[in-house]
């Protein structure tokens, strides 16, 4: 079988859930209707594939239906609870008697008897093609409890036998149990009442329903995993499962269970192998379930809320959480986890609160919970409360006793469960208890001697710890990363370099661990853990480490443990991690014999009772080297694993090759609990000693690194979603680059070698390389350390593709138009690839045997068309710089990229086609800056950035310095005050999420493409094509060593790959699902040759972005200083002295494309092809090499899979779905009124499926009118009812909604200066000040206008605010986050984090309680109360409120105004009221 | 590193010259020493850039913003340590070299470059005055032997790599004294000969074994006789045949090849004599505007000269790079030495007709391109600095094919080696002899390389000696 990069266990997915319940526990027919009404208009959450028929997976869990099963199983169904029913998933046409002989025989072993078979009816013509061709049959299974020598329980007998039974035969149960009943399939939601008859019968009743509604990024089919599962339907993306998993494989022994009828052994895998996220989960929550946990204790234990840094939480709730800490990681990720067991039904949210969830209680005792309100009609008046899930918070309705449990009251009971914190007392121990002992780590004879042994390159010391040390900061680098990709270099290159970190990007959001440092905890426990069924005192003998990072004097506390009193039951064991360096065989063979024995001398000492393994590199010699650390804590932790005793003992790593924080979080992701990196403390030690660290005591300088790595190993966490350190250890959130097949599998098992690589053998060499150079120096040899120019560029370095050279020819070739040099330029370029810099270095075109004369080959003009700068935003970089790749750029008919800074709106002038400044590509990132409906419409394409090659999964920041007044004007920020780039767009936690912005966008903007920006990574195609599903014009793959402004050092080397894998991967995998018609595919990431764009093409790209090479075109001399404002050259600066220097010009850039226009004809001419569309995606024009290094077997095939003709570029165009639009209905008389400026009103009912009301034709208005502008309320919408996600999206001035009733998330979204009025239906009693009216993140990104809001909104209110004004009467978490400017009103509650990252705009918070210190986020405040000026303005402000919506608190408060003014407080940062106060005063 | 700001904080700032009239008056080298805080202040303009152009400028590849970070944090021990790892004799290149890593200075593009040259010879001078090491010294011996044959700066620099490796080098200098250009042709002002001797001490304390008077190629010292008695032989022979004018009337007294003049010169200087050909009050016309006329234009200003006239063929370069010779590259633009600020007239575009006299030179014709007017000038000396043709290998036998290239240069192959001779020891060559005429710079860079090459031989490994260049190799 050809080897392909498209790999279906890459699959993602998202989703919409709801659920109805009757507190009075009536099993109804209504009830399973509503929520399948739910479902139906849930339906824009999921998503269908190529085949529109075909969805992605939709079901319903009902309690079990006894009258209806009564009436089709007859006299044989047992009384009600006596009996379950297994619902079966039969891929045959029909059970065939072999598969009910093995069922039967298994059921009879745990005392269940068969008692009948019903066949289910189904409509299978309403399935699409791709579901169809899967479709399994369905059959339910009556089974009881046996006459003789009967199951004590039936639920786990069922449970034992199912496990049982799926293990054995291929055959999967939806459901399998007395209590509920699971319909679920391959469908859409629309299909799921199709197609189940039984759903359409009326005698089906329950009084809880729970629907899913399933967004896969893969359309395989796979009817099992659609939802709800057993217990769980889950909507978001467990980031950790990999971790988990193999923690979970790890317990298998340790396990035992005296409730269950058959042994754990017998039920093994426990987790299954081959399904999502989702299914792990529920697995596990079933396991703790049926071994005697309650369901929400079960669901608790894996997504524990926020404990470890909350000041308010409990004594004994916290005791809960940290007890069980120590039992088991959390399952970290984005999670709405709704749960059900029959009896009672609830939801969790994880700790950072990433997915919508809201509920209503009605009068007459029902509850709805949804992703989404309105999904539902209910008559307002009939509402007694709304409420929506909080973070960590957890609901649940108990039908039984008829009541809703809230998150206090559970987990009051909960923890008072056990004596928990009375057992943490006595057992657990805090490292820093315990006294550091007195004896000394060894001398090293030579720092200089053991850096070379481990490799350590004069820039790791200089620019990495050294840095590190000084600064308690990651170093920052610029202009990405062109050097040799590691698993192609000649120089003896770290194992960690051939691992890339993942990271998260549109299926789930990368978090902001420094502004929401509250969801965050680096504690780890080690020790051996006991069984995770049942618990007792015993279960926390462990001890808690604060952080990963261990000192040196850290590591010997543990490595002495014994010799503490108190720390009775711990034993640790040094075990070298050493091999021979000289000896027979090869330096493989020695190295694979030495870890074998070593792993068998750890499980030794595990069964001999060690429960601390430190794994030591110390005590290298002449004749014994350092096996690599990573090598060593992977194949230790996996032999455990295998073993099942990794649970048994804790691995700690005292490791010399450790220096920065990739490094770090590799061993941690490959299981060590803890790392000493004790060669860069002693590093650092003589740093001090020679004088090149100055300032610090040695002390001092060491905590600072070890906080730095500590710091950067958070970061690395939470680029993929992770929060806790706990559950990052084991989870291998990496990808192997270049490794081959035979020590990935042998060593670090899970990981599939794509492209193979470097053998053992090849790591053998390299480090025995670095032992040979310290310990036996050849003569002459100078012992010092080299600098291997990976940062910068050396000459006897590392190769970069851009050298003095290369920078050279290309700067003279297009400054003089001289193509004879651009070709010496190109073939230095293209050389060096060969020479094995890039992975296409490898490749080699097949030419043509009929070339073509060249002026056949279409023009260099129709060539260049495909051609675009990369995003790059005026901030970033200055002026000239910026508007010299867009003059040069509309010359040529190609496009620039206006970056994510926004636009100044002097460049919308388009009149002099010569001198035209504005950027046909408009980019949407996660600041937002300058997004503003002008600047959307006036785009050709938009752009949404969900990663940049150089830091995916990263956010950035522009330090204050760099605001100047120019760019604060284009950003709608103050001149001097910094700003921040979230690392998530906080309207897109998922697919779904994606997918709406696509379309708010769409109706921004309905002439433009839109764009999705990812970076290869592995697994990139299936997040493309469910990019593709969301209906993305273009989709963009950048490689990870594109340019930027500014990085950490480790994300510019060590996160993402390089372009050739993830265009390779997205264009086979679209292709495989139908997909890659729908979609333009462009490439970015160091493109610099017309090589290099022939072979992308081949490869599948149809556009071609170019961001460094027309950079140095422009003057850039790769200075790599971008952060730091002196670029000499004038592009990344905007000091004036500097700017000055600036000598591009866009003739230079207009001769670039030219070449390599020319170059691509040149190659097309070869290759027989008249056009550049001839030859996109046909791989088969390609040829591969193999690397020059017999240690490596990297074979790129996999890149060259041939796909189908018509899947290899776009032929058709998205369906948007815009005609849909509830805007239509009004929007040509809206836009006629506008362009007369007159009033106009217009009145309609509003549902949560009409999305982004507003956004069209506010954009049509702001098409229509230009540079003017309207006055306010002249366009006047009237809505009523739930208004569906992203109301009033970007909508500008003169535009006013005014919505009667409630919103989803997203309201208000990049508002440019309408005003969105949301007030609670007339008919409603609840007091709007404490319910919820609106979603999360209100007013995200607006520039202007105003958002009244009487009542509650969600989390998130006002994130990246610039200048609206926004009042609401109560708020989730995070409120104003990022905020930098515009005013914010709360009136009533606001959750924890208020303000994080906040640099300008004024927070007015009414705060009778004075509880505001107890909500605001860490940072420099100003907290003070109202000024004159301010008085006059509040009370305007809330005297309009109160008109528009009526609402009764601002009212009350108005009233009293004299008292109640003296409890706001206004709360702006110092930073912003120092600058505007310099402003005022000129 | 240095100082994030330095660039803009801080102005070139070279060292100061020691006054006209006081320098004219002695031999002592022109410029005055700078503060250590000076120097250090003009390390810190540095930029550490992202690609040190300056490092490919430099034929050494000089770790430069290394160095000049640790002059930046006054570390001179390490800037020392880095700066004689890549350079045997950054003594010479300090005060000789034209200074290719400054045209590279990436500061150089919009305002002045770095002053790398003067950190550089600042560096090596700290070294010297406080006892730091100036050269590796090899902890044990091969056994091997290898002749040198040359004592310029390539066959000093392949020389000290291979002493620096452990074998057993003999240099072979047909003149009375080791240096080769450095010893006769640089003049004192330049180049102190105390300088050169001093490092001659130092080679002599790390093993290398001198021979001057020993003309490799004659009858007595034939370079079989080298092959059989040592391990490997390099030649490091210099360009040296002077480009010579041929016009009427250049046969006459008193018209001499520059080095003719210049070696007389340094010879008195040596001797506290008064040269053989001394230009005291006498007209001269120096023929060329290069460094070699410079150097003659400064010794004949010391020597008393009545008026001087340097004549370029030429055109006056601009004052700024042209188009074609863009930046990183060297480019011929308008430069003075400090010779120039001495005095005497330059003239370009002006090409030698003739030289009228009687046995003795009384007069040259030259015409001015620019005008085409036929001027006269009286000349009593007349100095031809028209730069080199090639080494001398007549005497070697090396003269024909297929040992020579194009350029009449010796030809090596990849290894530096001659390897169309036979002999029972291979044959190296290196330096101007190989590249033609160049720069100090070059002729070390391709010393050190032909050394590795050599070792490479000699230990049957890979080298552990950097090997900077590849023959016939260009910066850009």
């Amino acid at each position: 079988m050809t080897k392909t990069l498209y790999d279906p266990t890459f699959e993602h997915d998202a989703c919409g859930v709801g659920m109805v319940a009757d507190l009075t526990a009536t099993p109804t027919n209504a009830t399973i209707l509503d929520a399948l009404t739910i479902l139906e208009n849930l339906e824009h959450r999921g998503a269908s594939g190529s085949d529109v028929d075909s969805g992605d997976g939709a079901g319903v869990l009902i309690q079990m239906p006894d009258a209806f099963l009564r009436d089709v199983f007859g006299d044989v169904l047992p009384p009600f609870g006596e009996y379950g029913i297994a619902h079966w998933m039969v891929p045959t046409s029909a059970v065939t008697g072999d598969i009910q002989l093995a069922i039967e025989s298994i059921l009879n072993r745990v005392g269940l008897a068969s008692l009948g078979w019903r066949s289910v009816p189904v409509d299978s013509t309403v399935l699409g093609p791709t579901s169809r061709a899967s479709e399994p049959a369905f059959v339910q299974q009556l089974i009881a409890k046996r006459a003789t020598d009967p199951a004590p329980d039936l639920e786990r007998a069922l449970y034992c036998a199912r496990k049982v039974i799926e293990h054995t035969v291929d055959i999967y149960a939806s459901s399998c149990s007395p209590h509920v009943l699971i319909y679920k399939g391959m469908l859409t939601a629309p299909q799921l009442r199709q197609y189940f008859c039984d759903l359409r019968d009326d005698r089906l009743t329950s009084a809880i329903a729970v629907v899913h509604s399933r967004f896969s990024t893969n359309v395989l089919p796979r009817w099992d995993l659609a939802q709800p599962f057993r217990y769980i339907a889950h909507n978001g993306e467990i980031n950790t499962v990999r971790g988990n998993r193999n923690w979970m494989t790890a317990r298998e022994t340790s396990l035992e269970s005296d409730v269950l009828p058959l042994p754990i052994a017998e039920l093994t895998p426990l987790v299954t192998t081959g399904l999502s996220d989702s299914a792990s989960f529920d697995e596990v929550v079933e396991l703790l379930v049926q071994a005697g946990r309650s369901l929400p204790h079960a669901v608790l234990m894996m997504i524990p809320e926020a404990w470890e840094r909350s000041t308010f939480m409990s004594e004994s709730r916290r005791d809960f959480y940290r007890y069980h800490a120590g039992l088991m990681e959390p399952w970290d990720g984005p999670a709405s986890v709704t749960f059900c067991d029959g009896k009672v039904v609830g939801a969790v949210l994880d700790r950072n609160g990433l997915r919508p969830a809201r509920y209503w209680v009605t009068k007459d005792q029902r509850v709805i919970f949804a992703s989404e309100v309105g999904v539902l009609p209910v008559d307002p008046a009939n509402i007694e409360r709304k409420g929506r899930l909080q973070p960590g918070r957890v609901f649940l309705v108990d039908i039984g006793q008829g009541r809703i449990i809230d998150d206090e009251e559970l987990k009051r009971t909960l923890a008072q469960r056990a004596p928990y914190g009375e057992w943490l007392r006595d057992q657990q121990r805090s490292l820093d208890e315990i006294d550091a002992p007195t004896m000394l780590t060894p001398n090293h004879a030579s720092i200089v001697r053991q850096q070379m042994n481990f490799g350590y390159s004069e820039e790791d010391l200089r620019l990495i710890v050294r840095h590190m040390a000084q600064v308690s900061e990651e170093p920052i680098g610029s202009m990405g990363s062109d050097s040799t990709v590691p698993t192609l270099s000649k120089l003896a290159r770290p194992l960690f370099d051939f691992f890339t970190q993942l990271f998260a990007q549109v299926t789930n959001p990368p978090l902001d661990a420094i502004r929401e440092e509250l969801v965050t905890s680096t504690r780890v426990t080690i020790g051996g853990e006991d069984n995770l069924l049942t618990e007792s005192a015993n279960h926390c003998h462990q001890i808690v480490l604060p952080s990963p990072i261990l000192s040196i004097d850290e590591l010997a506390k543990i490595r002495y443990i014994e010799e503490f009193e108190r720390m009775e039951g711990f034993t640790t064991v040094v075990i070298d991690g050493l091999f021979e360096a000289h000896g027979l065989g090869t330096g493989a063979e020695r190295l694979a014999t030495a870890i074998d024995a070593l792993c068998d001398e750890v499980v030794d000492e595990v069964h001999c009772g060690a429960n601390i393994i430190i794994l030591s590199d110390r005590n290298t010699t002449t004749e014994l080297a350092a096996i690599p650390s990573l090598l060593l804590a992977s194949a230790v932790h996996h032999r455990l694993v295998d073993e099942h005793l990794r649970t048994s003992a804790a691995l700690i790593m005292e490791s010399g090759d450790v220096r920065e924080v990739h490094h770090v979080a590799l061993l941690l992701g490959f299981g060590a609990s803890a790392v000493c990196p004790y060669l860069a403390y002693e590093s650092i030690d003589a740093l001090i000693e020679q004088g090149e660290l100055t300032g610090l005591s040695s002390f001092e300088a060491r905590y600072q690194y070890g906080k730095s790595l500590n710091k950067g190993v958070v970061k690395t966490m939470s680029k993929m979603g992770v929060s806790t350190v706990a559950s990052y250890v084991g989870s291998q959130l990496f990808e192997a680059v270049g490794i081959s097949e035979s020590v990935l599998a042998r060593y670090f098992p899970g990981f599939t070698s794509r492209l193979g690589g470097i053998t053992l053998e090849h790591i053998a060499r390299s480090v025995l390389a670095l032992h040979a150079s310290a310990y036996e120096p050849v003569l002459g040899e100078r012992v010092e350390l080299r600098n291997n120019g990976e940062y910068q560029w050396r000459r006897d370095g590392e190769i970069h593709l851009f050298n003095p050279r290369t920078v050279q020819k290309l700067q003279h070739a297009t400054r003089a138009k001289r193509f004879d040099i651009f070709k010496e330029y190109t073939s230095l370029v293209d050389d060096q690839s060969s020479a094995l810099v890039t992975l296409r270095g490898l490749m080699s075109l097949v030419p043509s045997p009929t070339p073509l004369p060249i002026d056949e080959v279409e023009t260099t003009a129709s060539i260049i068309k495909r051609f675009s700068t990369g995003a790059m935003s005026y901030g970033s970089i200055s002026e000239e710089a910026h508007s010299t790749l867009a003059i040069a750029m509309n010359r040529m008919g190609a496009k620039s990229n206006t970056g994510e800074g926004g636009e100044d709106v002097e460049r919308f002038d388009t009149s002099d086609p010569q001198w035209n400044r504005r950027s046909a590509i408009k980019q949407v990132a996660s600041g937002r800056f300058g997004v503003t409906s002008r600047f959307l419409v006036n785009a050709d394409d938009i752009q949404i950035k969900m990663a940049q090659g150089a830091k995916p999964g990263e956010g950035g920041q522009l330090p204050g310095t760099k605001i100047a007044p120019w760019i604060a004007k284009t950003r709608h920020s103050t001149p001097g005050v910094g700003l921040i780039s979230p690392p998530p767009h906080h309207d897109i936690y998922s697919i779904e999420d994606l997918a709406q912005l696509i379309y708010d966008l769409k109706n921004a903007n309905d002439q433009a493409r839109i764009h999705v920006k990812l970076v290869s990574e592995q697994g990139v195609g299936t997040i493309a094509a469910g990019v593709a599903k969301a209906h993305a014009d273009v989709i963009l793959i950048s490689g990870h060593d594109g340019g930027t402004g500014a990085a950490p050092l480790t994300s510019l080397k060590h996160a993402g790959t390089p372009w050739e894998l993830g265009l390779a991967e997205t264009h086979q995998t679209l292709a495989a699902n139908g997909l890659r018609s729908r979609v333009a595919l462009q490439v970015d990431g160091q493109l610099k040759t017309g090589r290099d764009v022939i072979i992308a093409a081949l490869l599948g790209a149809e556009e071609f972005g170019f961001a460094t090479a027309p950079l140095v075109v422009a003057g850039c001399v790769m200075m790599r200083v971008c952060h730091l404002d002196t670029c000499p050259v004038g592009i990344a600066t905007q000091n004036p002295r500097l700017r000055e220097r600036f000598t591009g010009q866009p003739e230079f850039v207009e001769n670039f494309f030219e070449f390599i226009a020319e170059e691509v004809r040149e190659y097309l001419a070869l290759l027989g092809a008249r056009t550049l569309e001839e030859v996109i995606g046909d791989a088969t024009r390609l040829s591969i090499a193999a690397p020059d290094d017999e240690n490596s077997d990297l074979d790129l095939s996999a890149l060259l899979v041939t796909v189908p003709p018509d899947q290899r570029h776009q032929s058709v165009k998205q369906d948007h779905g815009l005609d849909g639009a509830l805007d239509w209905t009004f929007l040509h008389d809206a836009v006629s009124a506008a362009s007369r400026t007159a009033p106009f009103t217009f009145a309609t009912p509003i549902r949560n499926v009409n999305r982004a009301v507003g956004t069209l034709t506010g954009s049509a208005i702001t098409r229509a009118l230009g540079e003017r502008e309207l006055p306010d309320n002249l366009i006047q919408i009237d809505l009523d009812g739930s208004s569906g996600q992203s109301l009033g999206a970007f909508m500008p001035s003169g535009m006013t909604l005014r919505l009667t009733g409630d919103a989803n998330d997203y309201a208000g979204k990049g508002l440019s200066g309408g005003r969105i009025i949301i007030r609670p239906s007339l008919g409603a009693t609840f007091a709007s000040e404490e319910n919820i009216i609106a979603g999360n993140v209100i007013g995200y990104g607006a520039t202007s206008g105003e958002i009244f809001i009487s009542g509650v909104v969600g989390e998130r209110c006002g994130v990246r605010n610039s200048g609206a004004t926004i009042i609401v009467e109560g708020t989730g978490d995070h409120a104003c986050e990022y905020m930098t400017g515009g005013v914010v009103v709360i009136l009533g509650a606001v959750g924890r984090n208020l303000a994080a990252g906040m640099s300008g705009g004024t927070l007015f918070l009414y705060d009778p309680q004075r509880s505001v210190y107890d909500h605001l986020s860490a940072g420099v405040y100003e907290i003070d109360p109202l000024e004159f000026d301010d008085d006059a303005r509040l009370r305007e402000l809330l005297t309009r409120f109160v008109e528009e919506t009526g609402s009764r608190r601002a009212q009350s408060i108005l009233s009293d105004w004299r008292d109640a003014r003296m409890h706001f407080v206004r709360i702006e940062t110092s930073e912003y009221q120092r600058v505007r106060d310099e402003l005022r005063n000129g | 590193m240095g100082k994030t700001t330095g660039f803009l904080d801080y102005p070139r700032q070279g060292p100061h010259h020691r006054p006209v009239p006081v320098r004219l008056r002695d031999w002592r080298e022109v410029y005055e020493p700078q503060s250590d805080d000076e120097v250090s202040t003009q390390g810190a303009r540095c930029m550490d850039c992202g690609i040190p152009f300056c490092m490919q400028g430099c034929p050494l590849g000089n770790r430069i913003p290394t160095f000049n970070d640790h002059v930046y944090r006054t570390h001179w021990d390490r800037a020392a340590e880095q700066l004689f790892d890549t350079n045997n004799f950054p003594e010479f290149t300090g005060r000789l070299c034209p200074a290719p890593c400054e045209s590279a200075c990436v500061l150089g593009i919009s305002d002045s470059p770095v002053t790398i040259e003067r950190i550089e010879y600042e560096v090596a001078e700290h070294a010297f005055a406080h006892g730091l090491e100036v050269a590796h010294v090899a902890a044990s011996a091969t056994g091997k032997r290898v002749a040198v044959v040359g004592s310029g700066p390539a066959g000093l620099a392949a020389a000290a790599q291979l002493a620096s490796v452990g074998h057993d080098v003999h240099v072979f200098e047909r003149s009375d004294a080791i240096g080769g250009l450095l010893r006769y042709g640089i003049p004192e002002f330049k180049l102190e000969k105390a300088i050169l001797d001093r490092r001659l001490e130092v080679m002599e304390t790390s093993g290398i074994t001198f021979h001057t008077n020993v003309c490799v190629g004659d009858d007595e010292t034939r370079l079989e006789d080298l092959q059989g008695a040592f391990d490997a032989v390099v030649l490091a022979l210099g360009s040296t045949r002077p480009r010579l004018i041929p016009v009427p009337g250049s046969h006459l007294s008193g018209v001499y090849p520059a080095m003719t003049y210049l070696e007389a010169a340094n010879r008195a200087v040596r001797d506290d004599d008064t040269s053989p050909i001394d230009a005291k009050d006498q007209h001269v016309i120096i023929l060329g505007g290069g460094d070699t006329g410079a150097d003659c234009l400064g010794t004949v200003h010391r020597q008393g000269a009545r008026s001087v006239v340097q004549i370029e063929i030429l055109e006056r370069p601009p004052d700024d790079r042209p188009d074609d010779q863009p930046w990183p590259t060297m480019a011929r633009i308008f430069k003075s030495s400090p010779a120039h600020d001495e005095g005497g007239e330059r003239r370009f575009s002006t090409e030698t007709l003739e030289f009228h006299g009687v046995d003795q030179i009384e007069r040259i014709v030259v015409r001015d391109d620019t005008s085409n007017d036929s001027i006269f000038m009286s000349a009593d000396l007349v100095l031809i600095a028209a730069g080199f043709v090639g080494p001398e290998l007549d005497q070697l036998g090396l003269a024909g094919e297929p040992f020579v290239t194009s350029r009449a240069t010796l030809s090596v192959d990849s290894q530096w080696r001659i390897d169309a001779l036979g002999g029972p020891a291979p044959v190296f060559a290196c330096g101007d002899a190989v590249r033609g005429q160049s720069l100090i710079v070059w002729a070390i860079a391709e010393g050190r390389s032909a050394a590795a090459a050599v070792d490479a031989y000699l230990s049957e490994r890979t080298s552990v000696l950097p090997a900077p260049v590849t023959p016939y190799s260009l910066s850009w």
